[in-house]
């Protein structure tokens, strides 16, 4: 059975509306580098696509291009899905704010009555099974749960597209693997386009429909590799090893590339 | 195809679990106790020096009393109706001068900390006036407001605000740039940005400025009280200068025990505050 298709070109997924284009998208920074190189890339609606890289190769200056923090020097970033909103690595949870508090801001700013506010964070809060650590502040509670209240936050906004910056990268094994199954239910059930960053192989073996592979200095797509692992899938199951390996390996042929 | 969301729920509450620190804080009296401790024997060793230079006959008793008769001074004054005017009478002023020294940086701050051109021609200027001994206000302050109330607040204003508004426009230069990114990821822009993230972000800093502004403003309040003697309104100052016109030395003393005492007093009070912001936004070591 094949796994894995590859194909060396962007190329959008006609079956789906896309969420996200970005087309020729070039970012150089004023200190002169070039961080993104004529990038290309379509998510379509309710896809989950992990784009992995090497240093450098501008991962994170493409999530923020999209997420609008950020403009491209050339080309042009398009969310026609609706709403994007980025989670960052670091849960970035405010710590004069309690953990429903948080999630109540981002609800204000969206223009929520304030009776409103209360039970809307608390059906969040047990969305991402913290319910009743609504009073907790952010340093009272573990690093995962502090990402689990970020994503709660992330999800008041209502957005359409989820742009996740490597948001597991700081947490555990065990924790990761948690909310692995815990990002793959809500995506499923809310209906979220992702765009997932990470500099871990597996991880995006296991959550993605797609992996982006980018080049380094400057960021260009280099591969693509549609997954068909069905879900749910373990992150210890060999297909996902088998194609985690696949994507290593193209990702060492590139990282080589640098050393030479 | 999901994931079973009952052992998912267990998992994750049981990681939960393992995750949550333990133990609760130490108990109230050994709390006191062990912040009290230090200073009870910094005190006591105070008063210790001070008993040996008196013992040791430099200047005469009547110049230098001991502990002793200044501390039975202190007894008697404190059972007076005029201290406690005079005490009155100063703390008035402080808290007004106080109040509006952040009145005046609550205005300038956030202006000269947002606007770029502001920032450079006005910025080395608070820093300048921080860095001007209030004493030197005092002959202009006399020269505009005569020997009155709005002179001692005028100085007392200048001596606290440059502290105060310092202490809000590093604040907002220190602010963590995650938190304005997230800040500006849910929608928060210009004045919202600055009211829901950069301000609160801010502080710990303006307390660390209001801290500094309030020492500022309690030397300029006794400067002030010193030399601005306003007629039939006893004040602190006003006593202390009339205490050493009398060559009174044990009132005198008694007197900036005073004066040392409310300063601490009010500083200790910020500390307080300081230490519960720190513990809530977890900032401070739970373990010491």
């Amino acid at each position: 059975m094949t796994l894995v298709s590859i194909r060396t070109k962007t190329e959008p997924d006609r079956s789906r509306e896309a969420a996200v284009e970005v087309e020729g998208v070039s970012k150089r920074y004023p200190t002169g580098v070039l961080a993104l190189d004529n990038v290309d890339l379509t998510v379509g609606t309710g896809e989950f696509v992990c784009l992995v890289g090497a240093s450098g190769c501008g991962k994170s200056t493409l999530l923020n291009l999209v997420a609008g923090l950020d403009r491209p020097t050339a080309g042009r970033v398009a969310v026609p899905g609706g709403r994007a909103t980025l989670l960052f690595q670091e849960a970035a949870l405010l710590p004069w704010q309690t953990a429903a508090g948080n999630i109540e801001l981002a609800l204000k700013l969206r223009g929520v009555g304030k009776a409103e506010r209360k039970a809307k964070s608390a059906e969040l809060l047990d969305l991402v099974h913290l319910g009743g650590m609504g009073d907790r502040r952010p340093h009272e509670l573990s690093g995962g749960m502090r990402q689990r209240v970020a994503l709660a936050r992330a999800l008041a906004q209502e957005p359409d597209v989820l742009l996740m910056d490597e948001p597991f990268g700081a947490l555990d094994a065990m924790t990761r693997d948690l909310l692995h199954d815990e990002l793959e239910r809500i995506w499923s059930e809310a209906g979220l386009t992702i765009v997932f960053v990470t500099h871990n192989v597996r991880e995006a073996a296991r959550l993605g429909d797609r992996i982006v592979l980018l080049t380094s200095r400057p960021g260009r797509v280099a591969k693509e590799f549609a997954v068909a692992i069905p879900r749910p899938r373990r992150i210890e199951s060999p297909d996902v090893s088998g194609l985690a390996g696949e994507v290593t390996a193209a990702l060492r042929a590139e990282v080589a590339r640098h050393g030479r | 195809m999901a994931v079973d969301e009952r052992v998912l729920q267990q998992e994750m509450a049981g990681l939960d679990a393992l995750e949550q620190e333990q133990g609760g804080r130490a108990r109230l009296a050994n709390r006191v106790w062990s912040a009290a401790w230090p200073k009870l024997a910094a005190i006591a060793i105070a008063l210790g020096l001070w008993q040996l230079v008196v013992a040791l006959h430099l200047k005469p008793d009547y110049v230098l009393p001991g502990p002793g008769p200044v501390l039975r001074q202190l007894a008697d004054t404190v059972r007076t109706a005029e201290f406690w005017h005079a005490l009155a009478t100063t703390m008035r002023r402080a808290v007004f001068g106080f109040s509006m020294a952040i009145l005046v940086a609550a205005v300038v701050a956030p202006l000269v900390a947002t606007i770029r051109p502001l920032r450079t021609a006005v910025g080395a200027m608070i820093t300048g006036l921080q860095t001007m001994p209030s004493i030197a206000w005092f002959p202009l302050a006399i020269l505009l407001f005569k020997l009155s109330e709005a002179a001692i607040t005028f100085v007392v204003v200048l001596g606290a605000a440059p502290s105060i508004a310092n202490g809000l426009v590093s604040g907002v230069d220190h602010v963590p740039p995650l938190l304005v990114r997230a800040g500006r990821m849910l929608g928060a822009r210009g004045p919202r940005l600055f009211w829901h993230i950069v301000l609160p972000a801010a502080l710990p800093s303006c307390l660390a400025g209001l801290k500094q502004g309030w020492a500022f403003a309690w030397r300029s309040l006794m400067a002030g009280e010193l030399i601005v003697i306003v007629a039939n309104r006893p004040s602190i100052g006003a006593r202390l200068q009339f205490a050493r016109e009398l060559s009174d030395a044990p009132a005198l003393l008694a007197l900036m025990i005073v004066v040392l005492l409310v300063g601490i007093a009010v500083d200790a009070a910020f500390g307080t505050a300081d230490r519960a912001l720190r513990r809530r936004w977890g900032l401070v070591d739970t373990a010491t």
